[in-house]
């Protein structure tokens, strides 16, 4: 078959030419097409689609990679590879092109490795299961991270992109499991409740005390793990086995049987560390990753303040709401009521459970106390008396340790920075894959315009508004009395002396005697995506806003949920969208104002919006969503290469996971062109072209009729 | 054998049902009882709030008659309707009506569910004037002196549509249910399901791990009853992970990645 024989050298070398630009950037590409040549057809062609998936993210990175993947072609797993450049892809985005370089040059290490474990378990592929795994146990609620080894900082656990240690992908898996569930250990069991720092800093080498410290917790972890995770331990002491890990020494062995008692602590391996210290090396295994003390501290620090200052807050609004709940009582009280938490453990080892009593009285704690107390066990060990201190009247400044708390419009008064926003993915057709954490997005408001608009605009379309609430309310499904049913409430008295003349009359009487009630409701929930680009400046604009004019008014006759919100951009740094109208807001002059002071920005970048949008109407329970868009053209940002078909294939992207959300999107728009693309984003028949702009009032609320009907 | 098959106000529970009390649900529940105030079960699913009902009807020796709410459930099946036989309209009692002439429990289980209505036919019953109207036959309907009325409601789905109306949660006095303690929970598990005590602590942590998911990606986490059924299961020679996997994960949750999971909880733990 000619289409699988392989591609001769010409055929190679013409699209990595291209590819790659090498009449610019003199690359040298021959070998790689040489190498290539000799391969099957299947490993060209993956290759080939990799570099160019590569090269149109970063050129150089893509002849990196092409030298060195290619060179060690036919022993690798193709997974492991792709995984290994959407790595490169991703850091590269995040953190430039040298620090992508050096991902690339791992790629040689790694393929080595390859040749002998050819199937390792990605971040990606487990780290949703892990996750979820980690948060199934008990303790402080935990994040899960990828970073250049697995370790902890106490609040996130890292994983490495890959982990290819062992031979079968089952047994990597079991490797990231055991990872996780070490690293959750030590969190759990509190490696951290001491200063490491400090209790290490005495040693003259203060390497070898941290490894032979860690080797000591990691003693005392896994008699833990023994004892709380059995299934899992077994597995463990399986995976020490096929890795080849060590066996343990003479002293190594002793301290093993010290820590394993129930009650070891940290501070017993401590105390055992000067011992260690002079000890052989301690022994290490697969699943320990690192100890990195500076992480955990610098994280430690700033959640004891935070959850001090978190605790104390809560207690006192706690207090509050009791004593208003109290008012009624004659006297009121001049002592500072006594806050006291009872830990009761019913086993040693277990998490203690958490009683909160008010001068002796049992009290139920407000939301997330529980959680919180739990946390603050797991740094101390107990709950520190100055955590029950409710705060005072000055203390209730909890800004500081919000991270949300920033206003939007500030962000590009000074340096740039990404607080307070939400980050968005984007879909890169060419890569074929999502750039992470690409759109920087920010939610901000409207300023209301009071002027008359409204007015002008109810006045102008007085007639129509009259006509579309007719035909609206024609919609409201109303309750309505079914007769002749076969169940319902009441006899259906005409149906049954029909049915008995029948009877009377030799034939079959009818079983269909009774009548019921039938009761539905609406159930719609509808989010209007609005542009507002620099583009609708002038009569579009107007348009728009008075189609949302009179969209409200004859949704407020049907009764149907919504909400409204425009959106504009300007690179992906900056992609704002405005809250005009939310779902749990009525309709009042305030939103009028809004739609009122509706003002073009700036560019047409959907994605994020389609994203965005999408994860709020999700939180709405309806039993139909739609997402309608309103829009003057295609998506199109300035600069940084949103526009034609990356523009569209991301948007087609975004439209997809809404839709896969069960959310139905709809657009309606006035660019002629909008026949050549919209049906390749929105399917065949979920889009409208307008012609006319001065239609589009009273097209917006018949399409709408014609969608919900 | 044949089954048995018994008119609704007939049905007295005749052997000891096995409930532990978690607190003073008993005692709270017969001063109610005694002083004809209606109760309201709060609680999410499968903690023992119908058992504490069958538990209660045998303790008091009142029959126990019991309505699943669902979303399309009308007062007329509550109160009852009339229905055409032979020619004639004949009226039949519903459930409500019958437990109020027989003086009989009448437990509405998952209150919330039934229509907003429906709900309403409840509170003359359920106030100091003890009456069922009955329209359909123009006459009020004074309840026995033994009738007690009980309704159970989960405050875990909350969802602005089906929420108890103040005016209707206002006329009963609410006992609170939740998962029992540790301790209690695999006493209840080893002797529901008759597995040894160790076996019976480890599902209860199993629970107690699926119920920290709760919010990131489990609406609800593993009941007791689901407990109890994993333990059977158990109990009957299934391999621990395989009954987890079955009477608990599979239970709980359809999406793939979750179950795999918790998969991987189940067989770290045994």
């Amino acid at each position: 078959m000619a289409d699988n024989a392989p591609l001769r050298i010409e055929q190679i070398l013409q699209p990595l030419e291209t590819w790659l630009e090498v009449e610019f950037t003199f690359l040298q590409v021959n070998e790689i097409a040489e190498t290539l040549a000799s391969a099957s057809r299947e490993e060209q062609d993956f290759f080939l689609v990799w570099i160019r998936r590569i090269a149109s993210t970063n050129i150089q990175i893509a002849y990196q990679f092409a030298v060195r993947a290619v060179a060690g072609l036919c022993h690798n797993d193709q997974r492991v590879i792709e995984a290994w450049a959407l790595h490169a892809m991703d850091t590269y985005d995040r953190a430039g092109l040298r620090a992508a370089m050096q991902v690339i040059e791992d790629v040689e290490n790694f393929v080595q490795l390859s040749h002998t474990h050819a199937s390792g378990a990605v971040f990606e592929d487990i780290s949703g299961i892990l996750l979820t795994f980690v948060r199934g146990l008990s303790g402080r609620e935990l994040k899960l991270e990828q970073a250049d080894a697995p370790y902890t900082d106490s609040e996130t656990l890292f994983l490495p992109a890959v982990i290819a240690h062992m031979e079968k992908a089952e047994d990597n898996f079991v490797l990231g499991k055991a990872m996780v569930a070490y690293l959750w250990a030590q969190t759990r069991f509190g490696s951290f409740r001491v200063d490491l720092k400090l209790a290490l800093g005495a040693y003259a080498d203060a390497e070898h005390a941290l490894h032979q410290f860690h080797g000591l917790e990691t003693l005392r972890l896994e008699a833990c793990l023994q004892r709380e995770l059995p299934g899992l331990y077994r597995e463990m002491q399986r995976l020490k086995r096929s890795s080849g890990d060590e066996a343990i020494a003479s002293p190594w062995q002793r301290f093993a049987v010290l820590l394993a008692a129930p009650e070891a602590s940290v501070a017993d391996s401590l105390k055992l560390l000067p011992e260690a210290y002079s000890a052989p090396t301690a022994p290490t295994v697969c699943y320990q990753g690192e100890l990195r003390p500076e992480a955990v501290a610098k994280c430690r620090e700033a959640r004891i303040e935070r959850e001090k200052m978190h605790l104390r807050v809560k207690l006192a609004q706690m207090l509050e709401d009791i004593q208003k709940q109290n008012a009624m009582q004659p006297e009121p009280r001049e002592a500072q009521p006594t806050i006291d938490v009872k830990e009761h453990q019913e086993k040693t080892g277990e998490l203690p459970s958490f009683d909160i009593t008010l001068d002796d009285a049992p009290v139920s704690p407000p939301e997330g106390v529980k959680q919180l107390l739990t946390s603050v066990y797991l740094d101390f060990g107990e709950i520190p008396p100055e955590y029950l201190v409710p705060a005072g009247d000055g203390d209730y400044d909890l800004s500081q340790f919000e991270d949300q708390a920033k206003d939007p419009n500030d962000v590009w008064q000074g340096t740039y920075h990404e607080e307070g926003a939400t980050l968005y993915p984007e879909w890169d057709y060419r890569r074929q894959h999502y750039r992470k954490n690409w759109c920087v997005m920010r939610e901000k408001d409207v300023s209301p315009v009071y002027d008359d608009f409204v007015p002008q605009t109810l006045d102008k379309h007085s007639g129509l508004i009259k006509h579309l609430r007719r035909t609206f309310e024609a919609m409201r499904d109303e309750d309505r009395l079914l007769k002749r049913q076969a169940e319902g409430d009441e006899v259906d008295i005409d149906a049954l002396v029909e049915a008995l003349a029948d009877a009377r009359d030799g034939s079959e009487m009818t079983d269909r005697l009774l009548m019921r009630m039938h009761r539905t409701e609406r159930n719609v929930a509808v989010m209007f995506m609005v542009d507002m680009s620099g583009s609708t400046k002038g009569w579009i604009n107007d348009a728009e806003r008075e189609s949302l004019i009179l969209m409200c008014e004859t949704l407020e006759t049907l009764g149907d949920r919504y909400a409204i919100y425009g959106f504009s951009g300007i690179t992906r740094k900056r992609c704002e969208l405005f809250r005009i109208k939310q779902f749990d807001e009525p309709y009042n002059d305030e939103v009028q104002a809004r739609i009122s002071g509706i003002r073009p920005q700036d560019y047409t970048r959907m994605g994020f919006a389609i994203r965005h949008l999408s994860s709020l109407l999700n939180t709405v329970e309806a039993r139909t969503k739609l997402l309608i868009t309103l829009s003057d053209g295609k998506p199109d940002d300035y600069f940084d290469g949103y526009r034609s078909a990356y523009g569209i294939e991301d948007t087609r992207q975004a439209l997809i996971e809404a839709k896969r959300l069960g959310i139905h999107p709809f657009c309606i728009t006035i660019d002629k062109e909008g026949q050549e693309y919209l049906p390749h984003m929105y399917g065949a028949v979920n889009y409208v072209v307008i012609d006319e702009v001065r239609k589009l009032p009273l097209k917006v609320a018949d399409i709408y009729r014609r969608l919900t009907t | 054998m044949q089954a048995r098959a018994l008119k609704s106000e007939e049905y007295f529970i005749e052997t000891e049902p096995y409930y532990q009390a978690t607190g003073s649900e008993i005692t709270i529940f017969e001063a109610a009882y005694r002083n004809h105030l209606p109760v309201l079960l709060k609680g999410p699913t499968g903690c023992g709030k119908t058992r504490f009902m069958e538990y209660m009807a045998w303790r008091l020796k009142r029959p126990l008659i019991t309505v699943s709410c669902h979303d399309d459930l009308t007062a007329s099946d509550l109160v009852g309707r009339y229905l055409v036989k032979g020619g004639e309209t004949t009226w039949v009692d519903g459930p409500l009506a019958r437990a109020v002439r027989a003086g009989a429990i009448c437990y509405l289980d998952e209150i919330v569910e039934a229509r907003k209505d429906t709900m309403v036919v409840i509170h003359p019953l359920a106030d100091d004037r003890r009456v069922l109207p009955m329209e359909k036959l123009g006459v009020l309907l004074e309840a026995d002196a033994n009738f007690c009325l009980a309704v159970s409601y989960n405050p875990g789905y909350q969802s602005v549509l089906k929420d108890l109306k103040q005016s209707t949660r206002q006329r009963f006095v609410a006992l609170e249910f939740d998962y029992p303690n540790a301790a209690l929970e695999s006493k209840i598990v080893a002797n529901e399901s008759k597995v040894d005590s160790a076996l019976a602590e480890k599902l209860v942590k199993f629970a107690h791990m699926t119920r920290n998911l709760k919010g990131s990606g489990l609406e609800e986490g593993a009941s007791t009853r689901l407990l109890v059924h994993a333990g059977k299961l158990i109990a009957s020679g299934i391999e621990p992970v395989a009954a987890c996997r079955s009477a608990i994960a599979q239970a709980i949750s359809d999406d793939a990645e979750m179950l795999i999971a918790v998969q991987e909880l189940s067989s770290s733990l045994f």
